[in-house]
C-alpha cells in the first residue's frame, strides 16, 4: 500500500506536524519504505486471534475518589513558555 | 587501584570499610568525566553541585550509622528520567529547556537509597533509535572504538559505564534499548518485566512496551541497582503488584538442573557466524555449570520488527502529541495562530526519526488502516507471546545473541531507518510479551564487544541474574576495559 503525497499531508495534519515542500518527496519515499517492512504482518493469519494490548493482561486499578494530590499548578507553570493569571497562553483562538 | 577501576559492589563493601568517603569518590569522577567525556559525548548534563550535596548527604547519613548498599554509590540517570531542578531533555531539541518538576519514581528510590546522581546521559531522541546518532546533543562514541557507534537508545548511558566514567546508570529498554547497547559495549543489563519498575516520571514512547532497568560492569551490580529501582508504585496504573525478589540472595543459587532453550529462529541466515560461534562457547560453559540444552522454536519471531514497528509508533503518536509548545518544551517563534503553533513547534523541535515514527503511527491507528496495521500487531503480539509460553514449559532459560552484529562505524546505517531497525531482532520479542531480558558479555569479535541475552518467564529477574552472576565466576570478558579508559 504505497503513499501518495496527498496521504502524507494527511498523515501531517493528524500528527500536527508542519511539512515543507521541499520535505514531502522525502518523507514520502522513506514512509514508504517503512510501510513495506510492516506490510509484511498481512501474510500472517490472525484468524481467531484475541489483541494483547498489555503484556500483563490487567485490567485498570481503582480507587476511592477522594482527593489526594496537592495543587502544583505554581511549580508546572513556572516553565511555561507564556502564562498569564494562571493561564497558559496561546494565539488567539476564536475569531 | 583506582577508584574508577570498582565495580558498584566493590564500591559499597569500601565506602562500609571507610576506605575512602562518597565525597572522595564523586569529586574524583566528576573530575573524570571532565578530562573524559568530550570523546564519548556520554552525558548531556553534568550536575556537580547535585551530587557534592548528595554525596556530602550519604557521608553523614553513614557516619550516623546507616549502612545501605548504595548509600554514596554515585551513578547517573538516562536523560528521559525526570530529576527535580535538572533539564530532563529526552537527546530532544523538544525539551532541551525543560527543568523537570519533579522526580521519577525511579530517581526518587534511587536517592533514598543514597546514591549520587553525577548527571543526565545522552540518549536517542525520545528513546527511538539502536545508535545513539539522533540525539539533539550529538552522537555518542563507544570507548571500544571511538568511530563505532555505542547502541542505542542508552548509548551515553552504556558509553559512560563501559569508559569507567561511572560504575552504573539507568536505561530503559522498548525495543532492546538496555540489552542492545549493553552488548556493544561490554556491559551487563537487564531489562525487567514489564510493569516491575515504575514508569511514572519515565518520559513515554510507548507504554505497553517501554521498561526501566540498571547498566553496569556485571550483574552482582544490576542486582543492586534493580534492588532498589523496582516495586510497586501506586502512581503508575500499569505497575505490578507482584512482592519484589531479593535479587542479590538470588545470584548465588546453583545451576544445576538449569534448562536452557536456544531458539532455532534465533541463529538463522543474516546472524555474523563469529557471534553465533560466541554463543555457542557460553552454551558450553553454562553445561559445565550443570546446565542442560535443547533446542526450541518460536515460530512467529520473524513477525516480530514488522509488529514493533506499528505498535511503537502508533503509542509513540499518541504519547508525543503532548508535546504542542502550550504549557512545556519547546514553543516556535510568532505563532501566527493555534494550528501554527502546534505544526511549527512540533516541526522544529522534533528530530527525523521522531517525525518519522509519529507520522508512520499516526498512519497506522487512523481510520481505515487501524485494522489491517494496529490491531494486526496486537494479534501478532498475543501469537509472540504464545510462543514464549509454551516454551518456558519445557525450558528455564531462553538463550540468544543479542545483537546479529557488533558495534557499527557511526554513520554507517544512516541513510536507511530499516536497516536500523533490523539489528533490534532479537531483542524486541521481550518487549512484545513483556518476559524480563539480560545481556551479558561473552567475547570479542574484531575486538568489539559481543553480548549474549537470556530470556526468562515474568517476573524470573533473579533466575537472568543468577545464570548471569554464575557465568561471571567462571569467566572474565566482563572485567575487561577499553583502552584509554
Amino acid at each position: 500500500m504505497a503513499l501518495e503525497r496527498c496521504d502524507v499531508e494527511k498523515i501531517a495534519h493528524l500528527a500536527r506536524i508542519g511539512l515543507t515542500e521541499a520535505d514531502i518527496p522525502r518523507t514520502t519515499a522513506t514512509l514508504n519504505n517503512i510501510l513495506g517492512l510492516i506490510d509484511a504482518m498481512q501474510a500472517v493469519d490472525t484468524r481467531g486471534v484475541e489483541p494483547l494490548a498489555h503484556p500483563l493482561e490487567t485490567t485498570q486499578r481503582l480507587r476511592a475518589d477522594v482527593v489526594t494530590e496537592t495543587n502544583h499548578r505554581e511549580a508546572y507553570q513556572a516553565i511555561a513558555p507564556a502564562v498569564e493569571a494562571g493561564l497558559f497562553l496561546v494565539p488567539q483562538v476564536i475569531e | 587501584m583506582d577508584m574508577h577501576q570498582l565495580t558498584l559492589g566493590e564500591i559499597s563493601r569500601a565506602l562500609a570499610g571507610k576506605e575512602f568517603s562518597a565525597s572522595e569518590l564523586s569529586s574524583s569522577l566528576l573530575a573524570r568525566i571532565k578530562a573524559l567525556d568530550p570523546q564519548l559525548n556520554s552525558f548531556i548534563s553534568v550536575t556537580e553541585e547535585l551530587a557534592m550535596g548528595q554525596a556530602k548527604a550519604a557521608d553523614e547519613r553513614r557516619a550516623a550509622g546507616e549502612t545501605g548498599a548504595l548509600l554514596g554509590a554515585p551513578i547517573a540517570h538516562k536523560d528521559l528520567f525526570c530529576t527535580q531542578g535538572v533539564r530532563t531533555s529526552c537527546g530532544s531539541k523538544m525539551l532541551d529547556n525543560f527543568i523537570a518538576p519533579y522526580n521519577a519514581t525511579v530517581v526518587e528510590k534511587l536517592n533514598a537509597a543514597g546514591t549520587v546522581t553525577l548527571g543526565k546521559l545522552n540518549m536517542d531522541e525520545f528513546a527511538m533509535g539502536s545508535a545513539n546518532e539522533s540525539s539533539h546533543y550529538g552522537a555518542v562514541h563507544n570507548p571500544w572504538d571511538l568511530t563505532r557507534v555505542p547502541g542505542g537508545s542508552s548509548g551515553g548511558s552504556a558509553a559512560a559505564v563501559a569508559a569507567r566514567l561511572i560504575p552504573a546508570a539507568t536505561g530503559t529498554d522498548t525495543g532492546g534499548s538496555i540489552r542492545q547497547p549493553a552488548a556493544l559495549t561490554n556491559l551487563t543489563g537487564i531489562k525487567p518485566t514489564y510493569g516491575r519498575v515504575s514508569r511514572w516520571g519515565m518520559i513515554a514512547y510507548a507504554s505497553s512496551l517501554d521498561q526501566a532497568g540498571p547498566l553496569a560492569r556485571n550483574a552482582e551490580d544490576c542486582a543492586l541497582l534493580l534492588q532498589a529501582m523496582a516495586g510497586f508504585d501506586p502512581q503508575d496504573s500499569t505497575c505490578a503488584e507482584q512482592p519484589l525478589d531479593d535479587y542479590l540472595a538470588a545470584l548465588n543459587l546453583p545451576l544445576k538442573g538449569l534448562r536452557i532453550g536456544l531458539p532455532k529462529e534465533y541463529f538463522a541466515a543474516g546472524l555474523d557466524g563469529r557471534i553465533a560461534a560466541t554463543t555457542l562457547a557460553v552454551v558450553e560453559e553454562l553445561k559445565k555449570l550443570g546446565a542442560t540444552v535443547k533446542d526450541i522454536s518460536l515460530p512467529n519471531t520473524q513477525h516480530a520488527i514488522a509488529a514493533y514497528y506499528v505498535i511503537a509508533p502508533a503509542e509513540a503518536s499518541s504519547n508525543l502529541s503532548r508535546f504542542d509548545g502550550v504549557r512545556f518544551g519547546y514553543r516556535c517563534e510568532n505563532p501566527q495562530n493555534l494550528e501554527d503553533l502546534y505544526k511549527r513547534s512540533r516541526a522544529e523541535g522534533f528530530g527525523d526519526e521522531v517525525k518519522r515514527r509519529i507520522l508512520v503511527g499516526a498512519y497506522a491507528l487512523s481510520a481505515g488502516y487501524y485494522d489491517a496495521y494496529y490491531l494486526q500487531a496486537q494479534k501478532i503480539r498475543r501469537l509472540i507471546k504464545n510462543d514464549f509460553v509454551s516454551a518456558f514449559q519445557d525450558v528455564d532459560v531462553i538463550l540468544s545473541p543479542t545483537t546479529p552484529n557488533p558495534a557499527w562505524k557511526l554513520g554507517e546505517k544512516n541513510n536507511d531507518p530499516v536497516a536500523q531497525y533490523l539489528e533490534d531482532i532479537y531483542t524486541i520479542t521481550a518487549n512484545l510479551a513483556g518476559i524480563p531480558g539480560l545481556s551479558m558479555p561473552a567475547g570479542f569479535v574484531d575486538g568489539l564487544p559481543v553480548g549474549v541475552q537470556l530470556l526468562a518467564p515474568y517476573f524470573q529477574e533473579g533466575r537472568l541474574l543468577n545464570v548471569a552472576h554464575q557465568y561471571q565466576q567462571v569467566t572474565a570478558w566482563h572485567t575487561q576495559a577499553p583502552t584509554g579508559f
